[in-house]
């Protein structure tokens, strides 16, 4: 009954979008504002969201009790799971990710129709319109070719389970936090069309778009953080990022979105940019859509092609045709209608930001071409793979001179700068660089990729603070203090990756009971092995200790893990942590013994540093959330403001 | 610099830089896939062609029945991938993936030595039915043919 509620609730706001999609049509045709059927569209948006939360919620309830008469849970579920991997398991399928994704770019409709009134009413018909528009596309998806809500007669006794690798407190958040992400570009790419349609690409535009951006960027900088970190632990290999092709479907639509919210962040404020900043906006949401094509069509090999169906990789192909190839005809038809906008010298807080746009395309481009590599040799017929070697040095050509223009843009003025004016701290910056990179040089053996990127996050961190020298830090506004945070966190985040790389160690070891283990600065022993069982998995789990450097012992259980429905073995690696890095240690198979003594593999890296690629990530997210906190404040000041400003009038007016 | 810039073009300037810096990023990412890119080998065409000692490679096969053996330190295994006409020596340091079984799917990445061993750094095997290396899905045919083998022998 609740899945039938559900797939009617679905079919009506799939209904409505039709509707929506009609009247804002009809709407941005007529010149004379909301007259007719446009008065529908904002009332038609927000409906939607709440039918689409109410099948969302449908679908949560099928999951929490195990109702395996829908097919959906019946293949991807068990009665016997603990209930919040019920719950997360509702969107650890196609089915349910491809229905969460439509509840939040509904929900993400519907709010802007209740709140976004800034724009001209046409433009803002237009953007609903056009937000309507992908909408249908993806019910249509939902609705002909992957039905959440499809029963199964007769139901069967038990579900099949969710897979192990996605039993874990990360799923609850990895991939909603993602697909808030993905969805959030969607806005900014109706926004774009909207404004390209009835041509008015303003600053005004670029400020209403700017915290959709912002807030994107936000969920996609944490989802990524958050993968990374998930994979880093679950996976057992040791690594932090793979480059495995549904990895760079997050990283593109975030260079995307990074090079997106800096050009618009030069629209708002300077008037500059207007068409490089709507072609980022098409160019952002349609890396999101690729990202979902390649995670969901199960095209590429990839460590997370779960249950993939080929013909709905066709479905979503089309739809990807239909988006981006209109959006580019549409972009290419209106933009000479898009005047040029303001000019600037060089050497100004534009002319880094447009160095920093496109080597972020430059680098973007890098990323999709190695991931689609693939995919086009197949065609005829070779097969290869692509890795490590080719992303890592080409990607670094662009990113770091990237970087090394993050250490300075921010110093310059808008419009123009002179070399005098800033001879200082840049000279400032690139001694440290210089310093660094000098010292690391001298001091140990590593890496050219290792060396660059450690100097450089020192030129980043000394860079990103620079901008507050003088200035009075009370009254500093909230995105500046953003702009530091987040610039910050890149060098914190660098510095992790070039220590991890530079000065990882790693033992791989045959090891019996009381053994000794080296490895870095720690001393590990193996204490003893004993099988253990959880909800529905039993396991092998060492207790071991471990000491940094003849310090005080700390405990861990490594285990290997069996899951045994689906049939699964997994690997739960002892995380030791310190300020200075992390202890990472998977157990492997009993092996042969020597001696009659049983022997069981073990993996151990010490990586140094490791943490901080995280906590870069964390505070580069936390840095967007500062900005969007000023912004968003920022606006409802004014808002507030001019409202009182109109209210007096009137009653002027009346006395 | 930006005198020299006539700002009526300004925008145009911008485009052509753009333009040149994606250009440029594409040629350079064309170069160094052709270089870069591991390729796909079956064993057959890895002895009838090798590729280069260091250069990185996948090879995928079916691991022989019999063939696995642990060596002495309890952690580097070796074996020998088949595809019923050829036969490839693999050695392998590590954590084996679960599934990994002789008569079982494997792709191994790595490189191969001068000695005609190939030393891989990691192992794919075939997880479930959800998860298979799309270099496997066609290893059907090549299993047919290594029983085959075996049963003619």
């Amino acid at each position: 009954m609740i899945a039938e509620l559900g797939l009617a609730a679905l079919w009506l706001a799939a209904a409505l979008s039709a509707l929506q999609l009609l009247a804002s049509i009809a709407g941005v045709r007529k010149d004379q504002g909301e007259t007719g059927l446009a008065a529908l569209v904002r009332p038609a948006a927000m409906l939607q969201a709440g039918l689409c939360a109410l099948a969302f919620a449908a679908l949560l309830y099928v999951f929490a009790v195990t109702d395996l008469s829908v097919e959906l849970v019946a293949r991807n579920s068990h009665s016997e799971k603990p209930l919040v991997f019920k719950l997360a398991g509702a969107w650890g399928n196609h089915e349910g990710s491809m229905l969460l994704w439509v509840t939040v770019m509904a929900l993400a409709g519907g709010l802007i129709a209740l709140i976004e009134r800034r724009l001209p009413e046409r433009t803002m018909l237009a953007t609903l319109g056009a937000q309507s528009f992908v909408g249908l596309g993806f019910y249509a998806f939902l609705l002909f070719s992957s039905n959440p809500f499809a029963r199964l007669n007769p139901a069967p006794a038990q579900g099949n389970g969710l897979n192990p690798l996605l039993q874990d407190i990360g799923l609850a958040f990895h991939p909603p936090t993602l697909y808030f992400g993905y969805v959030g570009l969607s806005v900014a790419f109706s926004f774009a069309v909207g404004a390209l349609v009835t041509r008015s690409v303003t600053p005004e535009f670029a400020r209403v778009m700017r915290p959709w951006v912002l807030g994107a960027w936000i969920f996609l900088t944490l989802g990524i953080t958050a993968g990374s970190y998930w994979a880093y632990y679950e996976l057992g290999w040791g690594g932090w990022w793979f480059w495995d092709p549904v990895e760079n479907a997050s990283l593109m639509p975030w260079l995307a979105a990074t090079a997106l919210l800096h050009s618009a962040s030069v629209l708002a404020s300077r008037d500059a940019l207007r068409a490089w900043t709507i072609m980022l906006g098409v160019v952002a949401f349609s890396m999101s859509m690729v990202g979902t094509f390649l995670v969901r069509s199960g095209i590429l090999t990839s460590v997370h092609a779960f249950a993939v169906d080929p013909t709905r990789g066709s479905f979503i192909l089309a739809l990807l045709t239909i988006y981006i190839g209109g959006a580019l005809v549409l972009f290419a038809l209106r933009i000479t209608t898009v005047a040029e906008g303001e000019r600037f010298s060089a050497l100004s807080r534009e002319g880094a930001l447009v160095v920093n746009n496109v080597l972020l395309s430059a680098v973007l481009g890098i990323v999709l071409l190695g991931t689609l590599y693939p995919l086009l040799t197949e065609a005829f017929g070779v097969r290869v793979s692509v890795g490590p070697p080719y992303f890592n040095p080409v990607g670094a050509i662009f990113f770091l001179p990237m970087l090394a223009v993050l250490a300075i843009g921010p110093l310059l003025r808008w419009r123009g700068d002179s070399l005098g004016r800033v001879r200082g701290p840049v000279l400032a910056i690139a001694a440290t660089a210089a310093a660094v990179l000098l010292a690391a040089w001298l001091l140990w053996d590593i890496a050219l990729l290792s060396l660059l990127g450690m100097a450089l996050a020192a030129a980043v961190a000394l860079g990103s603070v620079l901008p507050l020298r003088g200035r009075n830090l009370a009254r500093l506004p909230l995105p500046v203090w953003g702009m530091v945070v987040a610039h910050l966190g890149v060098a914190v985040a660098l510095f992790g990756m070039a220590a991890d790389s530079a000065f990882q160690e790693e033992r791989l070891i045959a090891a019996g009971i009381g053994d000794q283990i080296e490895v870095g600065p720690w001393q590990a022993e193996l204490v003893s092995i004993a099988p253990t069982a959880g909800a529905n998995w039993t396991a092998m789990e060492a207790t071991m200790v471990f000491s940094y450097d003849g310090g005080p012992t700390r405990m861990g259980a490594p285990q290997s893990r069996q899951f045994w429905s689906p049939p699964q073995q997994t690997s739960e690696v002892a995380l030791i942590t310190r300020w200075n890095g992390q202890l990472y240690v998977a157990l492997g198979d009993e092996t042969a013994s020597e001696g009659g003594q049983p022997r069981w593999q073990l993996r151990l890296w010490w990586k140094p540093f490791v943490t901080f690629i995280w906590y870069g990530g964390v505070l580069i997210a936390f840095g967007g959330l500062l900005a969007l906190i000023g912004r968003v404040t920022g606006d409802v000041r004014r808002r507030v403001a001019v409202r009182k400003i109109e209210q007096r009038r009137t009653d002027e007016a009346l006395a | 610099m930006s005198s020299a810039i006539k700002p009526k073009h300004q925008r145009l300037v911008l485009a052509i830089i753009a333009l040149v810096a994606l250009i440029g990023a594409a040629l350079l990412a064309a170069w160094a896939l052709r270089n870069q890119a591991s390729y796909f080998y079956v064993p057959t065409d890895m002895l009838a062609d090798p590729p280069e000692p260091d250069r990185d490679v996948r090879l995928g096969g079916m691991v022989e029945e019999g063939s696995l053996a642990t060596a002495a330190d309890g952690v580097t295994v070796s074996f020998i991938v088949g595809d019923g006409q050829a036969r490839v020596p693999v050695t392998f340091s590590g954590l084996v993936p679960d599934l990994f079984v002789e008569g079982s799917g494997v792709v191994a990445e790595g490189r191969l030595r001068g000695d005609g061993t190939f030393v891989a750094d990691n192992l794919l095997a075939k997880h479930d039915e959800n998860y298979m290396p799309r270099e496997l899905e066609n290893m059907n045919m090549a299993e047919a043919r290594a029983t085959v083998a075996e049963t003619t022998e």
